[in-house]
């Protein structure tokens, strides 16, 4: 286990840059502070996504929990992740004109992969 | 579907074509807060409007039913893994005055990396699934209108599946939820930066469907080994989740921090935290407060638990809370049982209402100690903040052990929980969006190129497939159960019998469970003790007997204990021999009796008994006693001697004789009605007089058993007593 800082308390010396802030200027200080930690974070998750986030896009394109689980396994296995599961169900849906409901559950019986994978090439190629 | 009072839910009714039931509404309500009212004979400034059908405090027999709502929402936490029982003790709590039934998960369900279906049973909760989720908010659905207020409900949008968790909440109409993912970070060891990225979605979704949220920071004040050195961290993790929240799209006053007075007897509580809690309330003005109670130096005792709720519920008032919680008296030993959660919610309603008006009365000093010392908390949580953007941001504070250290910052034990920003459960399933990212649903968190197909729907990328699951229901999968055992119909089978006939048994959390509890006191050390009771269980043929409660008298003169255990024995109600109800007579009908045939009574409190106040309430013509009905009452005062009452009798030449009994302490009161009695056989009256006696602990079965002529409980009031007398003259005229 890595060993982690101890150290007695400096309050007394650490305090003395906001000592003469008024309460006011404190709380507004507590408050940027607090944006400014959170800031990174909301940024990162504006541009990342994750299994459960697929999972829960999918449950409300009406798929059950047990259709979205295999759905997105089945992107992450194919790197098509980072385009949104519930966007290759949607691509297969509007190009091969079927409802989003059977497009999403033949994309579960394993067909159409390979025609999503190449939409996608042909696009970036664009 | 109707409830009647007198009437049990039918569970099995909630079941029934659930897959097809839809929520009446969505999103979180708050009591309405009615400012000066009256409600009974009283004002009050901090109450809500009363319920339609409510239970109150036992006192309130004392105020004619008076029960009172307090203005804060009033939370119980009901988790006995059942969920089919759950809902009986959700109809218990709304009746004692809950509106925010939260519901406890099973143990180990935010490690679940997707949603349970199904009912099966939980461990110190229940699994929240679609099916159990749709079947509570169906079931308060019914019980809201049953109290004439309206119920939230409330779970858990944590762990692996927060985003799943949160879409299933908002279909399902669930009112309020746990999301915090430094929760995850720092108990639940879920890797820090999934974590983060799902509680954006998930909070999203939330904000969707109007729900309530509830931070987790009241957790590190449970984990620090001492926790009220934590107060400036707290003040931080509320602001992380806070403002976090608040910057994906959640309404502020939908946010709510889950605050906790850090600490409690025997440590002078009151000095830290009431200083904690201004300093809280200054800085997160625009959020909410759920107040929680201490249960780090929660007991096993249920009295201690209780108090330290009420002095947790005095700060709520010098301060402020917008929801109030409960933790059960029993929490500190197992999993809250029915009557656990009904006294919580009890002594909220007690607290709260006996506070009314607090702060129009007294204020908080503007300067000296609590001044100071809430100025010391605020800079401290400052400098916290300062040091984490310092060390490169949230997650490498993480990763250094910043958070759950037992010193009061900046001071630092080294004893931290710290995190890998590559470790934990889930790691590496953070994956990034690419520029044509989409996801075609409403409520979304973040890039979502929606404009590559259609511009016309950016800010409706579900227009893209004609509308999600938000915009229409239909859309919904419903499962029901995926296991041919583990499930509510082969559950409720076993224990049918104890709803569909007479058979009862006892119970704690489960329909026939059994289970009893036992409360004695042993002459004898703590061990022994401990042992004997075991020994006693065996003795009463409770099975599986099991200490929950140890507490020393003395080292050596005694201990008490208690134990529960299952006792294996059902009653037919139908078999029971129930005396029959007395039937009272009404107010003209003894009037006219005693018009023809005066009555006089000689009433005193007997032996050594100064009590008074019940024995005035049965005669005086103000409290509707006796004299009411014309009745000719002489009032011999208190502690008089059956002598007395005797010979008083006699000179008064009366026709009843009422005396009154509170002390029980030897069965003195049952020996003083017999002493009455043979006192009138002696003085050759007794045939002449009807001879009453009454008091809290007196029996009327019991009572009769002395030889006096009817015995008064602590029920009864001037009416019955009146009954009584007319009866028995009718009886004896014949």
């Amino acid at each position: 286990m890595k060993k982690l800082l101890e150290r007695d308390d400096d309050f007394l010396l650490r305090r003395n840059h906001i000592k003469d802030l008024s309460d006011e200027e404190l709380k507004s200080k507590f408050w940027k502070l607090s944006g400014e930690i959170v800031d990174p974070m909301i940024e990162l998750s504006k541009t990342h996504t994750t299994p459960s986030i697929e999972r829960s896009v999918l449950i409300r394109m009406g798929f059950s929990s047990l259709e979205a689980q295999p759905l997105v396994e089945l992107a992450i296995d194919r790197g098509l992740i980072g385009k949104g599961v519930g966007h290759v169900v949607y691509v297969v849906s509007k190009e091969k004109d079927m409802s989003i409901r059977d497009a999403g559950l033949e994309l579960l019986e394993e067909k159409h992969w390979d025609f999503v994978i190449d939409y996608f090439n042909k696009r970036g190629e664009k | 579907m109707n409830l009647k009072p007198n009437e049990k839910l039918d569970v099995r009714e909630i079941l029934e074509n659930l897959e097809n039931y839809a929520p009446k509404r969505r999103g979180w309500v708050w009591r309405k807060k009615v400012g000066q009212q009256q409600i009974g004979p009283f004002e009050y400034n901090n109450c809500s409007t009363s319920l339609k059908n409510s239970v109150g405090i036992p006192s309130s027999d004392y105020f004619d039913g008076l029960d009172p709502q307090p203005e804060e929402v009033i939370t119980t936490e009901i988790a006995s893994g059942r969920f089919e029982d759950d809902i009986r003790r959700m109809r218990m709590s709304a009746w004692h005055g809950a509106d925010h039934i939260m519901v406890i998960r099973t143990a180990g369900q935010s490690h679940m990396d997707q949603l349970i279906e199904g009912t099966p049973q939980g461990i110190g909760g229940i699994p929240i699934s679609r099916k159990q989720v749709r079947a509570h908010r169906k079931a308060l659905d019914i019980i809201e209108d049953e109290v004439g207020r309206l119920i939230n409900y409330h779970s858990y949008v944590s762990g692996e599946a927060g985003p799943d968790i949160a879409v299933m909440f908002a279909e399902e109409g669930v009112n309020g939820a746990h999301q915090d993912p430094q929760y995850n970070v720092l108990y639940r060891n879920i890797n820090m930066v999934r974590s983060f990225v799902d509680a954006a979605e998930a909070k999203k979704v939330m904000a969707w469907a109007d729900m309530a949220q509830i931070d987790g920071a009241h957790n590190a004040n449970a984990t620090a080994r001492e926790a009220w050195k934590v107060m400036p961290e707290l003040m931080v993790q509320h602001a992380i989740n806070s403002i976090f929240s608040a910057k994906v799209g959640m309404k502020k006053e939908n946010i709510c921090l889950s605050t906790v007075p850090p600490t409690a007897a025997p440590a002078p509580a009151l000095k830290f935290d009431l200083p904690y809690a201004v300093a809280l309330r200054e800085y997160f003005t625009e959020y909410k407060m759920r107040a929680q109670q201490n249960t780090k130096y929660i007991t096993s005792s249920s009295r201690e638990a209780t108090v330290t709720h009420v002095l947790n519920m005095l700060v709520s008032r010098l301060t402020s809370a917008d929801i109030q919680s409960t933790i059960t008296p029993d929490e500190g030993r197992n999993v809250p049982w029915h009557i656990y959660n009904i006294e919580a919610c009890d002594n909220a309603k007690q607290t709260l209402v006996s506070l009314d008006s607090l702060m129009d009365m007294v204020e908080l000093k503007k300067d000296g100690y609590l001044v100071e010392e809430k100025r010391e908390i605020q800079e401290r949580a400052v400098l916290y903040l300062e040091e984490i953007l310092e060390v490169g941001g949230y997650f490498e504070a993480v990763q250094k052990g910043f958070f759950v250290d037992s010193g009061k910052y900046p001071e630092r034990n080294g004893d931290g929980i710290a995190r890998d920003i590559h470790g934990g459960l889930a790691a590496g399933t953070v994956y990034e969006r690419d520029e044509d990212y989409l996801a075609p649903v409403t409520a979304h968190f973040g890039n979502n190129n929606v404009a590559q197909y259609d511009e016309k729907f950016i800010d409706n990328p579900s227009g893209l497939i004609g509308g999600c699951s938000f915009e229409n229901r239909d859309l919904i999968q419903f499962i029901d159960e995926l296991d041919d055992e583990d499930n509510v119909y082969t559950r409720m089978d076993k224990t049918e019998k104890y709803r569909k006939s007479d058979i009862i048994k006892p119970e704690v959390q489960w329909l026939g469970d059994g289970v009893v509890q036992v409360d004695l006191f042993l002459p004898t050390d703590k061990r022994h003790a401990k042992y004997a009771a075991l020994e006693f269980a065996k003795h009463m043929n409770l099975k599986d007997p099991e200490v929950i409660h140890v507490e020393v008298l003395h080292p050596s003169e005694g201990t008490r204990v208690q134990f529960k255990g299952v006792l294996d024995f059902e009653v037919d109600l139908s078999k029971l021999e129930i005396p029959p109800e007395p039937v009272l007579l009404d107010y003209d009908e003894i009037r006219e009796y005693v018009k023809n045939r005066p009555i006089k009574v000689v009433a005193g409190t007997m032996g050594e008994d100064e009590h008074s106040v019940g024995l005035r309430e049965v005669l005086d013509i103000k409290h509707g006693g006796i004299e009411r009905y014309g009745i000719d009452v002489v009032y011999l005062g208190t502690s008089v001697k059956v002598e007395k009452i005797i010979d008083a009798a006699i000179e008064e030449n009366a026709d009843v004789i009422l005396g009154s009994t509170i002390i029980s302490h030897d069965d003195v009161h049952y020996k003083l009605m017999k002493r009455m009695h043979e006192v009138a056989i002696e003085k050759g009256i007794r045939d002449k007089v009807i001879i009453c006696a009454g008091g809290t602990q007196v029996t009327p079965e019991i009572a009769v058993k002395q030889g006096i002529d009817a015995g008064f409980g602590r029920e009864s009031h001037g009416v019955d007593v009146a009954t009584f007398i007319v009866e028995e003259l009718r009886r004896r005229e014949k």
